[in-house]
């Protein structure tokens, strides 16, 4: 069950969080963010405390005036003996503070040692190595034989219960990599290659959105994470290494040849087949995608023409030019893509 | 040049130059002969067509022996975009268009061959040597529809805007862009001084007369 | 009384008093009538409210930008802002506010009220100070203009390269924001080393530092802090200016530059400036919970110290902004610690604060109602920021509207509430008017209220997985009515705010006429008529206590002798604020425009052509020579007997 952190002073509030919860950091389903989730519920309890205690003292200060309002000043000197009390008071709360601060500290510190023993422990059975564009997200699957490495976008899958590598680079600017209900984020940045581990416990569908502000389109770059059962997992594997099919039906073949032959191949690749540029998504199995251009819209056969026919109309300043196809064309290439399972 | 050869022959075999000068004409024709002679154009050749094919022939011997120690390309009118397309206006000077530009350079390999605008296996872009012409329109000819030697026709590969960007930035490389639009330099390598920096001399003259069809 | 002097020289004393002393000080210290005396003035009043002026426009301009920006979200993928122009609003939102607003408004209440609150004449180099106001209005200026024009700053207010390099920001967008940036430091530095030098030498006799007013300690404090923090942003952002224009590779990685240099400098910069707007705010704080309370606040040392601490620990935390960035993590640690920490001096200044209104007898005026909502507000923001000092939390809430929430709550609760209240209580100082009382508390609560309902569903947002500076966002993640409840809530604070203007302006026509002192306030600033004359004081006074109002009731003690021919100020001595030297005040020049002018044309033409900042050196250098041309010679008695 997720479980709101915040719980505690939250709680009137709580009655409208009508949230979906695929992208929410109480949402526990990886080790980390359960860790972290933890943590955040500490800090919740012990900052209420005190947010509760400071303002017991204003509304004790504030009733307090009734008994001597006399409009007059203090009598010289008058106010040293009465310091007394609040001289305490004030070594105590500042004792207190400290005191809670420390507690805080070292529960934070705990915390973030026994995240990076997740890095540490053992080595990681799967391996992404995640690049960061403008404004969408290529995964590289990795594995030891290196014939089988494929290419996606836009989406990960893992298996649960094991822990993930994620490499991290950026092609352009600086990006951030954050599945909130598995764990914190990380930064992409040009240059430098980071990583972060994800070890996913329940088997759900995520949202990932990048967390650093990337450009124009910085809002329409999120990544779909599916986390399986390691044989459902094995089963996706598999299906990815495999080459795209040929298409069989005469409009498929025309928007096979389109593709081939015009601006789609300029950029996207098609594993199979002559298609194999690199800037843009690679869609041997855009089928398989749940979502299309990084998050912006669901993938089918209507969010397809839409996106084909005027992208910059769906997601203004991407990088997929308007190409301005004929309605033939269109369906062509459409029932082309569709056969890409 | 009879007119049934120029009907028959040559929309076929050079389907892309449709808009040539008289002028043109002529030359490309003539450069043409050897090539044009290869048995895939035979079928069409029908009776007079012989006749045409062996006077082709006859022409063609003539350039046989002939060794073209120049090596250059040759400047041809090739496809066109005319001169005023306001697009020019648009695109050129428009720091959002030249930096577009710039990442499509990178994206559609023009660095392969043209490096960073220095030259390698293609020309450099960013002198001040045009081979076929330096307008808008003719950087934008020149990709859309290809040059002799190795250029490639870009049409169907990439779209207009792309090409007009493209343009507006390998333009902003040679001449002095408008200050308020100076292109971006792209964070990436180069043994070169950055673009902005970089001082625009003229390339020494070369010893070699330009190339043209004269010569031939 | 002590007399300083007595030689032929008119000065004041027995001899000269009243009228007779106020008509020489006015022919001394007056500007000349007209445009020209508005253009050359140097009397820090005049400056300061063209500055404070200045400063809650531009406030006025960043509201609107988050009005927009607020439409814009309130309903999921809203088409009534493109992209481009949202990240332009974000951009603009956050760069009015922290470079155009809160840095220089209170820098402008320092240059109003510090030469009053200590009680000298005028500000140190106040030539230096017009010039800063010139800077200043070019730089905001020259930000709006760009913006008008649709090439306003697009890469967000903190402009992390490689997004604000020459490669992703094409054209003069971020060439503008930066110069910007080069103009608000000159300003923020010049003022900076006016106040500092102001509050050490010019002090009343007597008012040691340990009875200086809390907000000029607050000043004091946030001087230091500009000058040591200031030219790390300056460094940045001029290396982005050449990256961008004259082809340096500092933040180019490809060629061993590095995008994270910019981070750093950014925020070793970037977070002294989040405590550079507090801690005056923290002044303003103490100034009207002493006066409202009629007490002084409760552990002054207490206090001191816990301003200097923060100042310190400052200058100690800005990695806390890059936990997301794969730096190493036990180095965090110590970030973490030095955060956390902030939280002990901050918790020390609230207790003190409520302290003094539990042992005191608190009027509940508007002042003082922003005062208990600075408390509840900066409370939430503190601890929310205490929490983002852990490193896994941070590595969930950071970049989400949580962050937004917190900053809104820290910035808004710790400056903007504390600076309304302190308009309200110094408004009769300023204009010789009361404001009203009635709008006064209706907009108050509107404004907390308002607040409350505009940022607090933020801190869910952000839970709830919502990214910063996402110009949309889809429908079904369940951020919607959190959302239109926030750009509701922003509503009525933007209508508070509205009637805040209203009051202000009402009352500057209507308002009851207000006495010297009409809060019975125990600071100087409240010895002098209301609106102050141009030479503030007649005579200087002598302070014995921290609050010398109080402590002399009907008669202030004062001391003569300065000179009242000639612009004279009494220095004293740093510590103890013994009578030390008399010193010439300069006179009203219109150089410091010119100089103004000249730099403002080297800033903008070197945005287009390097040559610029050669040959544009030429008018600037010509301006500055004429402004420091000696003109008479120096005071013929610099003697203290």
């Amino acid at each position: 069950m997720r479980r709101r952190g915040a719980s505690l002073m939250l709680l009137p509030l709580l009655a409208l969080a009508g949230c979906g919860g695929i992208q929410t950091i109480g949402g526990r389903e990886g080790r980390e963010a359960a860790l972290i989730d933890d943590l955040f519920t500490l800090f919740c309890i012990v900052t209420g405390l005190f947010f509760a205690a400071v303002m017991a003292f204003l509304f004790a200060a504030y009733w307090r005036r009734g008994g001597h309002r006399a409009d007059r000043m203090p009598d010289e000197g008058a106010t040293a003996p009465r310091d007394r009390g609040l001289r305490i008071a004030l070594f105590a709360w500042t004792a207190a503070v400290i005191g809670g601060l420390m507690g805080l500290a070292v529960a934070s510190f705990l915390t973030d040692r026994s995240l990076a023993y997740s890095t540490a422990a053992g080595r990681p059975v799967v391996s992404i190595e995640l690049i960061g564009n403008q404004w969408w997200w290529e995964a590289r699957y990795h594995f030891p034989d290196p014939s089988q490495n494929f290419r996606t976008a836009n989406e990960i899958h893992l298996p649960t219960g094991s822990a993930a590598m994620i490499t991290l680079k950026a092609n352009d600017v600086i990006h951030s990599f954050w599945v909130p209900n598995l764990a914190g984020k990380q930064d992409l940045i040009p240059g430098r290659v980071t990583d972060i581990v994800l070890t996913p416990t329940k088997v759900g569908r995520y949202r990932a959105q990048c967390a650093e502000y990337c450009g124009l389109q910085h809002a329409h770059m999120a990544l779909d994470v599916t986390v399986d059962t390691p044989a459902d997992y094995a089963r996706w594997l598999a299906a990815q290494t495999r080459p795209a099919a040929a298409p069989t039906t005469p409009q498929a073949i025309a928007g096979y040849r389109f593709f081939m032959t015009r601006q789609c191949s300029a950029c996207h690749a098609v594993a199979g087949t002559p298609a194999g540029a690199g800037v843009g998504p690679d869609l041997t199995h855009l089928m398989s995608r749940r979502t299309i251009a990084a998050g912006t819209l669901p993938n089918g056969t209507g969010p397809l023409h839409a996106w084909i026919a005027d992208p910059q109309g769906v997601k203004p300043g991407a990088n997929m030019p308007y190409i301005g196809l004929d309605a033939d064309e269109l369906h062509n290439v459409v029932a082309y893509l569709e056969t890409l399972k | 040049m009879s007119s049934p050869f120029r009907n028959s022959f040559l929309p076929r075999a050079l389907p892309s130059l449709h808009a040539g000068r008289g002028r043109g004409w002529v030359r490309l024709s003539k450069r043409r002969f050897a090539s044009l002679a290869h048995p895939p154009l035979a079928p069409p050749l029908q009776g007079g067509g012989f006749i045409a094919l062996a006077f082709l022939l006859a022409l063609a011997g003539c350039d046989r022996e002939q060794r073209d120690m120049n090596g250059q390309p040759k400047a041809e009118t090739a496809a066109f975009v005319p001169r005023g397309d306001p697009r020019s206006a648009e695109y050129e000077n428009n720091a959002f268009h030249i930096a577009q530009g710039q990442k499509w350079f990178g994206w559609f390999n023009c660095s392969g061959c043209h490096f960073h605008g220095g030259g390698g296996m293609g020309p450099p872009l960013m002198d001040d040597q045009w081979r076929y012409g330096g307008r808008m329109e003719d950087i934008v000819a020149s990709i859309l529809y290809g040059r002799p030697n190795g250029m490639p026709d870009w049409r169907n590969k990439i779209t207009e805007q792309q090409a007009w960007e493209l343009a507006a930035y390998v333009k902003s490389l040679s001449a002095h862009p408008r200050q308020d639009a100076l292109s971006a330099r792209a964070d990436e390598m180069s043994n070169t001084e950055p673009q902005t920096l970089q001082e625009r001399q003229k390339v020494v003259p070369e010893t070699k007369a330009q190339p043209s069809g004269e010569e031939n | 009384m002590t007399v300083l002097s007595g030689r032929d020289l008119p000065r004041d004393g027995e001899d000269l008093q009243g009228a007779a002393l106020h008509g020489r000080l006015e022919r001394t210290w007056g500007d000349a009538p007209g445009l020209w005396g508005w253009l050359t003035t140097t009397d820090h009043k005049r400056i300061g409210k063209r500055y404070i002026v200045t400063a809650l426009v531009f406030l006025m301009l960043g509201g609107l930008l988050a009005l927009a920006m607020r439409l814009q979200l309130a309903r999921p993928e809203s088409g009534l802002i493109s992209p481009d122009r949202y990240n332009q609003l974000f951009t603009m939102h956050g760069t009015t506010m922290m470079f155009l607003f809160a840095v220089p408004v209170m820098e402008a209440m320092a240059i109003y009220l510090v030469p009053l609150m200590i009680g000298t004449r005028n500000i140190s180099f106040p030539r230096l100070n017009a010039f800063s106001y010139y800077m200043y209005l070019a730089g905001g200026t020259l930000l709006w203009v760009a913006f008008v024009l649709n090439i306003g700053p697009d890469a967000g207010w903190f402009a992390y390269v490689p997004l604000s390099g020459p490669e992703f920001s094409p054209g003069k967008r971020t060439d503008i924001w930066a110069q910007m940036i080069t103009f608000t430091e000159v300003a923020a530095l010049a003022v900076a080393v006016e106040l500092v030098a102001t509050i050490l030498k010019q002090r009343a006799p007597g008012m040691t530092l340990a009875r200086m007013p809390l907000f000029v300690w607050g000043v004091l404090v946030t001087a230091f802090m500009v000058i040591f923090s200031m030219p790390s942003v300056a460094l940045a952002s001029g290396m982005l200016i050449a990256d961008r224009l004259v082809g340096t590779q500092f933040y180019n990685q490809y060629e061993h530059g590095d995008p994270l240099l910019w981070q750093h400098l950014f925020w070793f910069f970037g977070h002294p400036e989040v405590y550079i707007i507090f801690v005056p705010g923290a002044g303003f704080v103490s100034q009207i919970t002493e006066t409202f309370c009629r007490r002084p606040v409760f552990a002054y040392p207490a206090m001191v110290l816990a301003l200097v601490t923060i100042g310190l620990l400052a200058f100690g935390v800005w990695v806390h902004h890059m936990f997301a960035t794969g730096l190493p993590r036990m180095g965090y640690s110590f970030y973490t610690a030095a955060t956390m920490a902030v939280a002990i001096p901050s918790g020390i200044q609230i207790f003190c604060w409520i302290a003094t209104i539990w042992d005191g007898r608190p009027r509940f005026q508007v002042p003082l109602l922003y005062v208990v909502a600075f408390i509840v507000t900066f409370v939430i923001g503190g601890l929310s920021g205490v929490m983002q000092a852990s490193v896994p939390i941070d590595l969930q809430v950071h970049d989400t509207y949580f962050i937004v929430a917190h900053f809104h709550y820290v910035l808004i609760g710790g400056a903007v509430f504390p600076l309304l209240g302190a308009i309200t209580y110094w408004f009769p100082k300023i204009t010789g008017r009361m404001m009203g009382e009635g709008l006064g508390k209706t907009s108050f609560w509107m404004i907390f209220l308002g607040f409350q309902v505009a940022f607090f569903p933020m801190h869910l947002l952000g839970m709830w997985g919502m990214p910063r500076r996402v110009y949309t966002y889809p429908t079904g993640m369940g951020w919607d009515e959190m959302n239109m409840l926030a750009t509701l809530g922003s509503f009525v604070v933007a209508l508070a705010v509205l009637l805040f203007v209203v009051n202000a302006v009402h009352s500057l026509l209507r308002g009851a006429v207000a006495g010297p002192n009409p809060w019975d306030a125990p600071t100087l600033e409240w010895a002098t008529p209301s609106p102050p004359p141009q030479y503030n004081f007649a005579h200087i006074p002598v302070v014995a206590s921290r609050t010398p109002l109080w402590d002399n009731r009907h008669h202030l003690p004062v001391v003569t002798g300065l000179r009242v021919d000639d612009r004279e100020l009494l220095l004293t001595t740093v510590m103890e604020a013994r009578p030390d030297l008399r010193e010439a005040s300069p006179l009203p020049s219109i150089w410091p425009l010119w100089a103004a002018i000249s730099t403002t044309c080297l800033f903008i033409s070197s945005i287009f052509t390097p040559w610029a900042v050669l040959v544009g050196a030429f008018p600037v250098a010509a301006a500055l020579t004429a402004w420091f041309w000696p003109k008479s010679p120096p005071s013929p008695e610099p003697v203290i007997e």
